[in-house]
């Protein structure tokens, strides 16, 4: 039985192991290595500068637009999903009363998930690129069309500073929510229904219901969604690529910029040293925000218990 | 008071069903305008969003088909990810197998390797992935670039360079995902299959394979819409130019001809292209969406 043991694992892991060392840890490691030099590519090798490409960065106007935006989506991303989610989750799950002691949805909930959910299947670009007919600053935009049957002037939602990020984060929300509320109702699913009932006896209206039994003993799974959508708001690139002014380039005038937009930005400009950085600024950024949240967040889960 | 709840529960009922109804409505909304738009004529289009195609204009699809090279898009697509989901599937069960059921040496680190590559976002290796796959850091890939007549471009803008690249990214998600599912078979069907004279591979393509289905099932249509989605991987390492653009996938394609001034003038055409790029995801997702939800959110749920 032991015949053969060693080959046998050898030949199962080989191939994996070189992919991932030579497509995935060698590049993840040279990036930091490339931050600290100034490199245009092929064939002059790249110069040792320090952190050089560091100070100009945190110098750089295009950089400290995309941090604040990034913040923003941190807060607002996961906010208004979670928000939106939880409340739709908790219609289609509890919101129906009880019958024969079963909680139930309201009327038609099965079809409701499989409307919420579906944006999730399609590639979030093309979806983007969806959004871009349907923010069309002329009149045959369907937001302007909206607005014309309501009688109100036609909008450039992206074209203007001040509503262009909040336009994108739209389009974010609208595809996220469903995730949220098929994962919210999974674990609403496992709250016993005897905790309903005890609290029901004790005459707690549906919305005392909601924030005193479903919201805390939903803790951790908030705390799984608070960590996923905070990573996407740090991974937020397609978006802005396809529906900022400015060719994607995080128009207009910076207002929509991230940082993986800044990256690609400088890649296709040959700065490929500074590209590095950025992508090692937005590694540390996102583990940063996932380590303090798990902390934050992990305290508070123990006060309820 | 009894007559007060219940008529208070039927004001809240109906509240609920109207927010329901409101998102549900924002999700159809952008899609149907967008089917509708693709049958109709310019003056359609640019009369209002509200009109209604007087006929089925296929023609306007069939542009996007051929013009704007949406079909060649969507075959390099189902190429591409359809070879790389397979690859992962078939190297992640392997290494998942092995790293949860075989005591060796390194196990652990190995395993450790593979699992914290969930923490590293793709952009933090996008620059050096380029000059992996044009061969100028890893030069095997420089063979295997002129084996395949890609000349002195190594892997960079073929879809072999893809389609390894995809593996290599989606292996840590479908390894921890595996992983953990193997070590909950059963030990005890696996020292009968050995007892029965079955080899290492026997057991593993012949019972533990099979065995393993539902997590194989799930974390396939994971890989396969995660594939199927992605974008930057395509826009950093096929780059554009008249020469590859042949090359292109759905996602690149569709976001290229939404900002290609060719195009600009024929918005039939894109609203076409649109239609075409999501209606494949739209039907396999009603045909299958118990699967599919329970396929997407595994990782979050487990």
């Amino acid at each position: 039985m032991r015949h053969g043991r060693y080959p046998f694992i050898a030949s199962f892991l080989a191939l994996p192991v070189l992919l991932y060392a030579v497509l995935v840890i060698y590049p993840t490691l040279r990036t930091f290595y490339l931050s600290m030099t100034v490199w245009r590519g092929f064939d002059v090798p790249p110069v040792w500068v320090g952190f050089e490409n560091y100070t100009t960065l945190f110098k750089d106007d295009r950089f400290t637009q995309a941090i604040k935006h990034h913040l923003e989506l941190l807060v607002v991303l996961p906010l208004v999903t979670i928000a939106i989610a939880l409340f739709f989750a908790f219609l289609l799950n509890v919101g129906g009363g009880s019958s024969g002691g079963v909680r139930k949805g309201v009327w038609g909930s099965k079809f409701y998930r499989v409307v919420f959910f579906l944006p999730q299947v399609l590639a979030i670009v093309i979806v983007g690129v969806m959004f871009q007919t349907v923010y069309r600053s002329d009149n045959t935009g369907l937001i302007n069309g909206i607005l014309d049957v309501v009688g109100l002037a036609p909008t450039a939602l992206l074209v203007n500073k001040n509503t262009a990020l909040w336009a994108i984060m739209f389009v974010a929300v609208w595809q996220a929510v469903g995730f949220y509320v098929v994962l919210f109702s999974a674990a609403m699913a496992s709250i016993p229904a005897e905790i309903y009932e005890a609290a029901e006896l004790d005459g707690a209206t549906r919305i005392s219901l909601f924030f005193r039994v479903t919201l805390p003993l939903l803790w951790d799974t908030l705390q799984v969604a608070w960590v996923y959508l905070g990573i996407a708001a740090f991974d937020f690139f397609a978006l802005v690529n396809v529906l900022a002014q400015e060719n994607g380039y995080g128009g207009p005038d910076g207002a929509t910029t991230m940082l993986g937009v800044e990256l690609y930005y400088n890649f296709t400009k040959s700065k490929l040293g500074y590209a590095s950085a950025i992508g090692v600024v937005l590694f540390f950024l996102t583990l940063t925000f996932a380590a303090l949240t798990l902390r934050v967040t992990r305290r508070e889960s123990v006060e309820y218990q | 008071m009894k007559t007060r709840t219940r008529s208070d529960i039927r004001i809240l009922s109906g509240l609920s069903h109207l927010a329901l109804a409101f998102w549900a409505i924002i999700i159809i909304g952008p899609i149907l305008w967008v089917f509708l738009s693709s049958f109709k004529s310019p003056e359609e289009i640019f009369s209002s969003p509200w009109t209604i195609p007087a006929e089925l204009r296929w023609d306007n699809w069939v542009r996007a088909w051929n013009t704007a090279r949406i079909g060649i898009y969507m075959r390099n697509s189902i190429i591409v990810v359809g070879i790389s989901t397979i690859g992962t599937m078939l190297l992640g069960s392997m290494a998942a197998y092995v790293l949860a059921r075989y005591r060796f040496v390194g196990n652990r680190f190995i395993y450790f390797l593979f699992v914290s590559g969930l923490a590293f976002p793709i952009f933090l290796a996008l620059v050096p992935l380029f000059f992996v796959l044009n061969g100028r850091d890893f030069t095997p890939f420089t063979w295997l670039g002129h084996l395949i007549g890609n000349g002195d471009q190594g892997l960079l803008g073929t879809h072999t360079g893809l389609i390894l690249t995809y593996i290599a990214w989606s292996l840590p998600f479908t390894i921890f995902f595996l992983s953990a599912f193997f070590k909950t078979l059963p030990t005890s069907v696996a020292e009968a299959a050995l007892i029965d004279g079955a080899g290492h591979y026997k057991l593993f393509f012949r019972v533990m394979l099979p065995m393993a289905k539902p997590g194989l099932i799930s974390v396939g249509i994971f890989n396969l819409i995660g594939q199927w989605a992605q974008y930057l991987l395509p826009l950093y390492l096929i780059p554009g130019g008249e020469d590859t653009e042949a090359k292109w996938l759905l996602t690149q394609g569709i976001a290229s001809i939404s900002t290609s001034a060719g195009f600009k003038s024929d918005w039939e055409a894109l609203f076409a292209a649109i239609t075409i790029a999501i209606l494949p995801m739209i039907i396999i997702y009603a045909l299958m969406q118990r699967q599919i939800q329970a396929g997407l959110t595994a990782g979050a749920i487990k």
